[in-house]
């Protein structure tokens, strides 16, 4: 693997290894040694092209603690925003010696082309691409619920996850229905269907709209945030009706069956797809998301760059 | 392929290896083995038995991974991560004794001590090895050596343990 660039390049036993080294990892995050020196003197860019806190800090944590070189790299205040092209950013950072290219790019497919040139020959990990994917979020995501639910189970066979609202523009929907099939979950979509992607009764999913029918009988509430920034219609009347029809509230969070989690990649827009008392309640999973997040992709950057260079020297 | 341990002979090994940790560590209230998986950590659950036995004490024992710490990780597909498990009573101040299978290069140990530096800082640590086939590449050496085997360096030294293979022997096979 010298990739990631999409859920769909990973089998089943690729996925389960890279969540079991996590799962060793998380000792090291827990433990009293916070830092591994497997990738001294191999430097990590992270290329952001899209705002991120989260994804962009967890990154930047997990290079750090497996002692690798970090460089941060964002659009606003780069020569990116003078109008330089992904080719002669790239052609920069080969230029630079980068190892491993963490992307985030508003165009779907930017992290592929960067992988498929020759512009380059460092590792790409995709860090959310347009409306396409967001690998990493899927696996720490497939981290948490079967942390949580698989009771010991290496995959996570017969979970029932739901995923709540902007399935279109979600990248992190998509990353995960792929993960989540892979790994023997079931998946229940519930949106308002103007918030569905064309084509959708093709993806192995459940469609609901009916958000309190959908309820009760799942492990996993994943809510998805509301995209204002890539809405350029109106997919929904107003505010308020949509948080109606599919918020999670304190009501709704009493028909969850007694041992299901509460999940959302962030950020969130408290009070639109999810209510602030559901965010901080007990059933809430949000922060340990962001701390799995660390392990997981300490784990990525392990399995991709570890035991990599004689292969790329031997290019 | 030769037998070069019987399960008999294992068995009597590790007795003896038991043996000399303990006369070697007069205050065995501090001992800690820690075995370096897999086949490292079956071997230290069977010394800290017979230890605990012979002793009439519980003496410690957990396993330590090493993978993260190795000087060959670029040569070699990444590995797989072994589990990491230390006793609660720590391994700050106290006398360690890690176990492996094979001593051969020493570049294991190397990275198990650099992996025992990041947990904290035993009081001393000494080497048990089952088979110590020779080869050092690195000034190592095991204090407690459950037999010594002359080998070339083409040929290869498998061990089998009960807990993994079903049968206990040590076997020299030509490459």
């Amino acid at each position: 693997m010298r990739h990631l660039l999409s859920i769909s390049d990973l089998s089943k036993a690729e996925a389960v290894s890279i969540l079991d080294t996590a799962t060793e990892l998380a000792r090291v995050s827990d433990g009293a040694v916070k830092k591994l020196p497997t990738l001294r003197g191999r430097t990590i860019v992270n290329l952001f092209a899209e705002d991120s806190t989260r994804t962009r800090i967890s990154f930047e944590a997990a290079a750090k603690r497996l002692s690798a070189d970090v460089i941060n790299f964002s659009a606003k205040g780069s020569s990116v925003s003078k109008g330089e092209s992904l080719k002669d950013t790239a052609l920069t950072l080969q230029a630079m010696g980068a190892d491993a290219v963490v992307i985030r790019h508003g165009a779907s497919g930017a992290p592929q082309r960067l992988a498929d040139s020759e512009w380059m020959l460092a590792s790409v990990i995709n860090a959310g691409d347009g409306t396409h994917e967001h690998p990493s979020q899927a696996l720490l995501d497939a981290f948490t619920i079967r942390k949580h639910c698989a009771k010991g189970a290496p995959d996570l066979a017969g979970i029932r996850v739901a995923i709540v609202g902007d399935v279109l523009h979600s990248r992190v929907a998509r990353s995960n229905i792929l993960l989540l099939n892979l790994l023997g979950a079931s998946v229940s979509l519930v949106a308002p269907p103007t918030l569905l992607p064309v084509g959708i009764e093709k993806w192995p999913v459940d469609i609901s709209y009916d958000f309190d029918a959908v309820i009760p009988s799942v492990d996993v509430v994943m809510m998805l945030r509301v995209q204002q920034e890539r809405m350029s219609n109106l997919f929904f009347p107003n505010a308020r009706e949509y948080s109606r029809y599919f918020g999670l509230n304190s009501d709704r969070l009493k028909l969850m069956s007694p041992h299901s989690i509460v999940m959302h990649p962030g950020p969130m827009n408290r009070g639109l797809e999810i209510a602030a008392e559901v965010a901080d309640s007990a059933r809430s999973v949000i922060v340990e998301q962001v701390s799995n997040g660390v392990s997981v992709r300490m784990a990525i950057l392990y399995v991709l760059l570890a035991g990599q260079s004689l292969e790329a020297g031997e290019k | 392929m030769s037998v070069a341990l019987s399960a008999l002979e294992i068995s009597r090994a590790l007795t003896r290896i038991s043996h000399e940790i303990l006369e070697a560590n007069p205050s065995s209230d501090l001992i800690t083995i820690l075995g370096i998986p897999t086949r490292g950590a079956h071997l230290a659950v069977r010394i800290a038995a017979s230890m605990s036995q012979i002793a009439a004490r519980e003496i410690p024992v957990g396993m330590l991974d090493i993978t993260m710490h190795r000087d060959d990780l670029r040569m070699h597909p990444p590995r797989p991560l072994m589990p990491t498990s230390i006793p609660s009573s720590g391994i700050q101040g106290r006398d360690i004794v890690l176990v492996d299978d094979v001593l051969f290069s020493g570049r294991t140990i190397r990275a198990a001590l650099d992996a025992l530096g990041e947990i904290g800082r035993p009081r001393t640590v000494q080497l048990a090895a089952l088979v110590d086939r020779g080869h050092r590449e690195l000034p190592i050496r095991a204090d407690f050596v459950g037999k010594n085997l002359p080998t070339s360096t083409t040929q290869s030294v498998k061990v089998h343990l009960t807990e993994i293979d079903g049968i206990d022997q040590v076997v020299i096979e030509d490459n």
